[in-house]
């Protein structure tokens, strides 16, 4: 990587959008700032996941080294959020929704955003490999590398595909959760992994036919800007065709009982039924994205209630209400 | 730089040196804990 930084401010030089002088800084950045390069909202749901994946697996771990393995989780999450956004000040300057960002408000240093994106990660992927294993800190740094690397500076910019591999970053919290109990890579901790780079395209494509005005101004090729809209609708479609039967293979392969087999069943039933009409529409000019929308809004739902109802699966074998599964 | 600007300098420059304490504060408590869960199961 070669870039040209202004060593006073810490800007890329070729920077078009993030001027130098938008950017010089005389005050010390707020702490706010920096928690907020975090992307805390999306760790939310990195949170959750990781929390399913380490309470579905068979075997117990002690609370603490519980609690740091999500940590080490949320920090590696927060630590690739950051190196996102100091890879995209530029183009998140040229968007309406994130131009306010510390990076493109000026608020901080860009060379302050990769220093402390670096050191969080780093920390993360160390206190990973010291508290709980090397296995779930190998996982743990190929998922920081996924997003940073991988997602933001090669795909995003270059296929409209970008999404779809770079969902498996989303993807790694419940795997690296689950090894962290058991520390072996199973059919389980890969199906969990499978669900979610399945489901986010369809999440993403349904968000991204309302804002696409927005991507195309900064010229990132998603879907909708480049295949436009009959395409991702069909693709919306056709991952959720795909979807639904990965969502219930847990059940289907003897790693859950028929709870969650029930609750994967109805809820991709109820994507599917919602994908439909978004995947076959033909809008017309002047039309608003009421399907798109209660997809988008139902997509986070049902991740949220599919691995609520696998721990809520877990719990219930454990106390012998049900029958585990034969891998249980 | 105006004295509120001073003010505001060293407002800021206060809140982040708590937030870094309380954060080395949590963490040498959280490796304590590691280390006895770790030596305790050993």
């Amino acid at each position: 990587m070669s870039q040209t930084v202004d060593i006073h401010t810490g800007i890329d030089a070729a920077s078009p959008t993030v001027s130098a002088e938008q950017s010089r800084v005389g005050m010390p950045t707020e702490w706010r700032d920096f928690f907020a390069l975090t992307k805390p909202r999306v760790m939310t749901l990195v949170i959750f996941t990781a929390i399913c994946g380490l309470l579905a697996a068979p075997g117990t771990i002690h609370p603490v080294l519980g609690f740091t393995a999500i940590l080490a989780i949320a920090m590696g999450a927060g630590g690739s959020a950051v190196l996102n956004q100091w890879w995209e000040a530029d183009i998140d300057a040229g968007m309406k929704r994130t131009a306010n960002r510390p990076l493109p408000g000026g608020r901080m240093r860009r060379s302050d955003a990769r220093d402390f994106g670096v050191f969080l990660s780093g920390v993360s992927v160390v206190l990973m490999g010291i508290a709980i294993g090397w296995l779930a800190a190998a996982l743990l740094l190929a998922a920081i590398l996924y997003y940073a690397v991988i997602y933001t500076m090669w795909l995003k910019p270059r296929t409209p595909q970008n999404i779809v591999i770079g969902g498996g970053s989303g993807a790694f919290p419940p795997l690296i959760g689950w090894v962290a109990v058991t520390g072996e890579l199973t059919a389980m901790p890969l199906l969990l992994f499978a669900i979610i780079f399945m489901w986010t395209p369809p999440h993403f494509w349904a968000l991204a036919l309302f804002v696409k005005s927005d991507y195309a101004n900064v010229g990132i090729p998603m879907m909708p800007v480049v295949k436009g809209e009959r395409s991702t609708r069909r693709q919306i479609l056709a991952y959720t065709v795909v979807l639904a039967p990965i969502a219930v293979a847990p059940w289907l392969i003897g790693g859950t009982s028929w709870v969650y087999g029930s609750v994967a069943v109805v809820l991709s039933a109820l994507f599917f039924a919602l994908a439909l009409p978004v995947g076959l529409r033909a809008r017309k000019e002047g039309e608003g994205f009421a399907p798109e929308a209660r997809l988008f809004k139902f997509s986070i739902f049902y991740l949220f209630i599919l691995f609520a109802a696998l721990v809520a699966d877990r719990v219930l074998a454990a106390n012998a209400v049900i029958g585990a599964g034969m891998f249980a | 730089m105006t004295p509120e600007e001073e003010a505001e300098f060293k407002r800021r420059r206060r809140a982040r040196n708590y937030v870094v304490g309380g954060t080395l504060l949590f963490f040498v408590i959280l490796f304590y804990a590691i280390t006895v869960v770790r030596i305790g199961s050993a």
